[in-house]
């Protein structure tokens, strides 16, 4: 038999994946409730002031929907694991990094923007101010397909563990960290009213360079874990 | 062959390379036990106090070699890792992951000693300035190492994830180094140069020159106990471990 294109078994990949989250939606809906939930702690914890929810609203949105994302990257391989699709990926004529990126894809678009959809009401719920959104919702777009990428080559080394979340927390957050600062950065900086491009330059070029490195790192990662 | 050359490639053999640790072994703790009390004489006793700090500046000489040989540790583990997973070599992977925990403990170190040195200089235990963060996530790091390693069953696959993650967060290690270069927040900036002159008085610098020695030699001291042991753990089923042990199989056989 003759084996397809890399784009036609990229397209079919795509399809399969976002079919299988498309059958299982409610599982899907899981970070969206978690962020809110963890926003909507907040003002219970800290009072309902104004001021004080307006102060730390951007970091806190953003804490929210990083550890969202977290929560879900653990799932990112393991249906493919258990049913035997993931070997047969590795085993595929097409790079392994090609058809990665097309599952880290579908879970960024079906994760994280979700995500950046419901922010401005989580913006709403910790009275951010309204000229800060438009910046909150630049540094979520490029922050979350970097904890994409960065995770993806995470949960590679992590894959066929048993109880791998602790751990994935703990090797996904120190490499995290940077775009944590600087997103979170961007918002502050813009609601101090100083430019905030550069921030946002700073992680735009960090997402040009993961794009490119994180597939090709994951492929590696998950040869290692599936040897 | 290139004598050296051939040496190097000998050292890779594990039986070899734990003959040749355990001879050097003795060895270096000894020298690392000698410098180490000449660099600390000369830096708790004979330097001099510092015209701004006074005496709460000492504590320099252990954290300053400390923060070095955190980095070191990493590129050291970085480096073995990458040999490790391109030429698949058995001694490298042990190199590697151990020496983890020695540079956690050196990360470890530098961050309580900063912190003891922080509260009476700077009013405060723990600030989040670039460098302390990102010191902080370098320890973080080594976590992240040690844990995949062990929660991994196989210990040659584990030593190849952990050696592969301690690739991918080699990107911290500039970040910690230009930190104080970067970002003008309360940490200061270097003062001992390799390039140029440093700005540090001539008393005050060799003693920690000399404990810097020190811990480079205690860590290859401490680095090689651990991969001796870590070798005849891996190696436990192979002739030469069972040969190293005459008495008990005797007792067994």
């Amino acid at each position: 038999m003759k084996p397809g294109t890399a784009s036609a078994a990229c397209i079919a990949l795509l399809r399969r994946d976002l079919l299988l989250v498309w059958r299982r939606r409610g599982d899907a809906l899981n970070p969206l409730l978690f962020a809110i939930i963890v926003v909507a702690l907040f003002p219970f914890a800290l009072g309902p002031e104004t001021t004080v929810l307006a102060r730390i609203a951007a970091g806190t949105i953003f804490v929210a929907v990083l550890l969202a994302m977290l929560l879900s990257l653990d799932a990112l391989f393991r249906s493919d694991l258990e049913d035997g699709s993931l070997e047969q990926l590795v085993l595929s004529p097409h790079p392994l990094s090609l058809l990665l990126g097309c599952k880290i894809l579908v879970h960024w678009s079906t994760t994280a923007l979700p995500l950046i959809v419901v922010a401005p009401l989580l913006a709403q719920l910790l009275q951010l101010p309204a000229q800060v959104l438009p910046v909150l919702l630049a540094a979520l777009a490029l922050a979350t397909p970097l904890l994409s990428l960065i995770g993806a080559v995470c949960v590679a080394l992590t894959v066929g563990m048993r109880r791998s979340g602790m751990l994935l927390t703990l090797l996904v957050l120190p490499l995290i960290v940077p775009a944590l600062i600087f997103g979170a950065g961007a918002c502050n900086a813009a609601q101090d009213g100083f430019a905030y491009a550069a921030p946002l330059l700073w992680l735009g070029a960090w997402l040009a360079m993961a794009a490119i490195l994180a597939p090709l790192a994951a492929a590696a990662a998950l040869r290692i874990s599936l040897t | 062959m290139n004598p050296l050359l051939l040496w190097f490639h000998k050292l890779g053999s594990p039986p070899y390379f734990y003959r040749f640790a355990g001879r050097w072994l003795p060895w270096l703790y000894a020298i690392a036990l000698v410098t180490g009390a000449i660099g600390f004489y000369g830096g708790l006793a004979l330097a001099p106090a510092d015209y701004q700090q006074g005496d709460s500046f000492r504590i320099m000489y252990v954290h300053v070699p400390c923060a070095w040989m955190s980095l070191f540790a990493y590129l050291f583990m970085a480096a073995n890792g990458f040999v490790a997973l391109v030429w698949r070599i058995k001694l490298s992977e042990i190199l590697a992951m151990a020496s983890a925990p020695i540079g956690a403990a050196f990360t470890f170190v530098t961050l309580v000693t900063g912190s003891l040195w922080g509260k009476p200089t700077w009013g405060t235990w723990w600030t989040w300035d670039a460098r302390l963060t990102s010191e902080l996530v370098l320890l973080f790091l080594y976590f992240g190492v040690i844990g995949l390693y062990h929660a991994i069953e196989d210990r040659r696959q584990a030593a190849r994830a952990a050696a592969f993650l301690a690739l991918v967060g080699i990107v911290n290690l500039p970040i910690v180094h230009y930190s104080v270069i970067w970002w003008n927040t309360l940490h200061q900036g270097s003062t001992v140069s390799f390039l140029g002159p440093s700005k540090i008085s001539a008393d005050m610098l060799w003693p920690l020159l000399t404990v810097a020695f020190a811990t480079h030699v205690y860590f290859f001291a401490s680095l090689f106990a651990r991969a001796r042991v870590a070798l005849l753990e891996l190696e436990s089923g192979k002739d030469w471990v069972r040969g190293l042990l005459p008495a008990t199989e005797a007792a067994h056989g």
